[in-house]
């Protein structure tokens, strides 16, 4: 796999899957603490976080203003925030916020207030690394669930049995977790279990990264990470270049997880809640990848035992992809073929193109926000929650009032578009982008 | 009670132990690859009693690493390993991880523990609750500054440590990176064993001269910072903070660098002690350093005096 996502489904494969794991499943660890897996989403800011939970998140993750690891963030403010509780109480979806910095001395005067505030917002819980925080919202936020983040690269059973013992009721494990560790971690410690299965990784051990701090003087544990692990380097050998200067360098930058082809074994193995990165990733990236999971969650609990992992699902994914994808380190430790080498290629061959904002079942026409340029005679896909789905060519554009619009070109623009089939508020339109 | 500060060094072999003794190092961090992190050298459980046998008539105390990142296997044979070491009589245990705190706290009661997660040991509260849970000792990360640093001290009940000298591991990762990136040009027997574990180093177009070690080992691939830290001038300020225990971190070097190096600060902490008012820095101890100086690395202040963004 050079510049492929992930591939066409292995129906051998799958069909093994399906039939052998209903009887003895390949990794089992203990059963889940939770009914189904939480699917748990990343919301970078309101509107990203009513999309992912209308598009099925069980949960959210946000950054407030202070304490979160994306410094570069849209971040929620306290408002916004009890906005976006009430919003996502109506789907009976929860509202985590991300205080995952490590904290310096100087940072500690204000977290009280900050913990307080967040739990008067309606937050169910925090996802915290350092000591200080959790402690600080133990005492003093006490309806804060506490989860301890993946910052701690937190990787064996005692480990992880010292912070049950603490009081935390969730683990992030660390992104290096095996699906055999975390079976080992779950038959040790009765715990819920939380872990990355989707989105951008780390290829160091989280928090053990201060390339930022040594090439920009960015603190890469308190938000400042300039991503320096995906430039490109030159490996030298005693004044030599091992290769010619410039030309296929040596990288850290890893491609991007993606786990759905592991569905039941991530389910099977005890994983409590299901975690997709991306507090920076769009609207439309957010929307697609929890509507493929949500979908094949729903799809195994339905029928666990003739699940199938379907090509639609992964078609979609690789619409959202921004990288090529593997499986982290939950089969082996990753090898040549999960780093990116040679030009990193912009993934996803479809761009974001219009929300539906009404459709008027009279006339078929949808009402659309424009986010990004589309016209008359380009084919489009129409894509809503639960895997509503369907292609075809705008025919008719007009303005809101039905004047006819030769193209839609204005960012935020309201528009009317015919449509083949109904379609609902908050479907997305996405468009090919031409090579 | 006199304030008498540790220096505090790294050992590749024996022989490294013997010659930073005799250059006046009051104790040393040892270990194996399998637990501890990033080590100078490899000493296996007899190594470290030898090691205990030779130091402790001098009063030279030895403190056995084992902060490296524990996976469920590690905690197979841990329990055996912290018996082993506690019975050697070894004056320290260096942790990063709670699973290590615990089993130390019970297999090894009484011995002090030293909370080192490197870049992720950053504030004090933090290092008082690893306090209340067994920690006698806070080794500051690097990437601290000085303003922090005697913060960090007047606010601390812990003894607390920080490197004065030497590298510093800048990007830690399970994967093997330069094995992966031979095999992308099919290529896995372009290196020797020796040019691997010494000579390999990366460059970054932006930052020419620069050079960041890179090496793999059990625990997987490490970068290192393309300067090494020197504080001598500046050691009076550590000094009149209180620091407790002062690192001259020796990996990486060789011995005969880190004699240098350790004789060095020796002399600048023995003339501080004998007299701290009239103390003064001398050229001549920071000369025998620049005349050892690999000078394809500069000698820095690291984060000391830098306010960093994020």
């Amino acid at each position: 796999m050079t510049t492929g996502l992930i591939g066409a489904v292995n129906n051998q494969e799958v069909r093994e899957m399906g039939t052998t794991n209903a009887a003895a499943p390949k990794y089992k660890g203990k059963r889940n603490r939770l009914d189904r897996p939480e699917l748990l989403a990343p919301a970078g800011n309101l509107e990203k976080l009513k999309f992912a939970v209308h598009y099925g998140a069980d949960a959210v993750y946000i950054g407030g203003q202070k304490y979160g690891l994306r410094s570069n963030a849209d971040n929620f403010s306290f408002e916004e925030m009890k906005e976006g509780v009430e919003f996502a109480s109506r789907y009976g979806a929860k509202v985590f916020v991300a205080t995952n910095i490590y904290a310096h001395n100087e940072d500690i005067e204000g977290l009280e207030s900050y913990l307080r505030s967040l739990e008067e917002a309606g937050i169910a819980a925090i996802i915290a690394a350092d000591p200080v925080i959790i402690e600080t919202a133990q005492r003093v936020a006490p309806k804060l669930e506490v989860h301890l983040s993946t910052q701690q690269s937190t990787m064996n059973w005692q480990a992880v049995k010292f912070w049950k013992d603490e009081g935390l009721p969730r683990v992030v494990l660390a992104r290096e977790t095996s699906f055999k560790e975390i079976a080992e971690i779950k038959s040790h410690v009765d715990i819920e279990i939380e872990a990355f299965i989707h989105g951008a990784m780390c290829s160091s051990y989280s928090g053990r990264c201060v390339l930022s701090n040594h090439f920009t003087d960015r603190d890469s544990n308190r938000g400042g990470c300039c991503q320096s692990c995906r430039w490109k380097y030159d490996l030298f050998v005693d004044d030599e270049p091992v290769y010619e200067e410039g030309q296929e360098q040596f990288t850290m930058g890893s491609k991007d997880l993606c786990m759905i082809e592991y569905l039941p074994e991530l389910i099977e193995v005890g994983v409590d809640s299901f975690k997709i990165e991306g507090r920076m990733k769009s609207i439309h990236y957010v929307a697609t990848v929890v509507n493929v999971y949500r979908q094949a969650i729903n799809a195994y609990f339905e029928d666990p035992e003739n699940f199938r992992v379907k090509q639609e699902w992964i078609d979609e994914m690789n619409k959202a992809a921004n990288r090529p994808l593997n499986t982290g380190f939950f089969l082996d430790t990753p090898g040549a073929e999960d780093h990116i080498y040679g030009p990193e290629e912009k993934a996803a061959p479809y761009d974001f193109a219009a929300i539906v904002l009404d459709y008027d079942d009279r006339t078929g026409f949808a009402t659309l926000q424009q986010r990004n340029h589309f016209k008359p005679g380009l084919e489009v896909e129409f894509v809503g929650p639960g895997g509503t789905f369907f292609r075809q060519t705008i025919t008719e554009l007009t303005d809101v009032d039905g004047q006819p619009l030769d193209a839609a070109r204005h960012p935020m623009q309201h528009v009317r578009v015919r449509t083949l089939k109904p379609v609902k508020p908050m479907d997305m339109m996405r468009k090919k982008i031409r090579k | 009670m006199t304030y008498k500060p540790e220096l505090l060094a790294t050992a590749s072999s024996m022989e490294e132990l013997e010659l930073l003794i005799d250059a006046g190092a009051d104790a040393f961090v040892i270990g194996e690859g399998k637990y501890g992190m990033r080590l100078a050298g490899e000493f296996t459980l007899d190594m470290i009693g030898e090691a205990v046998k030779s130091a402790k008539p001098k009063g030279v105390r030895i403190y056995v690493s084992m902060n490296t990142l524990i996976d469920n296997d590690t905690l197979e044979t841990m329990p055996d390993y912290i018996r082993g070491i506690y019975s050697l009589g070894i004056d320290g245990i260096v942790f990063g991880d709670p699973a290590v705190l615990v089993a130390a706290r019970e297999l090894a009661p009484g011995l002090p523990l030293y909370w080192n997660a490197e870049m992720t040991s950053t504030n004090i509260v933090t290092a008082q609750y690893w306090a209340r849970r067994g920690a006698t000792r806070y080794v500051l990360a690097r990437e601290l500054n000085m303003e922090q640093i005697e913060d960090t001290k007047a606010k601390s009940s812990l003894e607390i440590q920080v490197q004065v000298h030497g590298m510093t591991n800048i990007y830690h990762s399970k994967r093997s990176l330069v094995n992966s990136y031979l095999d992308y040009h099919d290529d896995r027997e372009r290196l020797d064993s020796v040019e691997r574990e010494r000579g390999l180093y990366l460059t970054e177009a932006e930052r020419p001269g620069e050079r960041y070690p890179i090496y793999e080992d059990d625990g997987g691939t490490h970068i290192m910072s393309s300067d090494d830290i020197c504080m001598l001038e500046n050691l009076h300020e550590l000094l009149n903070a209180g620091v407790d225990s002062l690192k001259i971190e020796g990996m990486m070097k060789s011995m005969a660098y880190n004699a240098v190096v350790v004789r060095a600060y020796r002399q600048a902490i023995d003339a501080y002690v004998a007299d701290p008012e009239g103390y003064s820095f001398q050229e001549e101890w920071l000369d025998a350093i620049l005349e050892a100086q690999d000078p394809n690395r500069e000698l820095s202040y690291g984060f000391f005096y830098k306010e960093q963004v994020y």
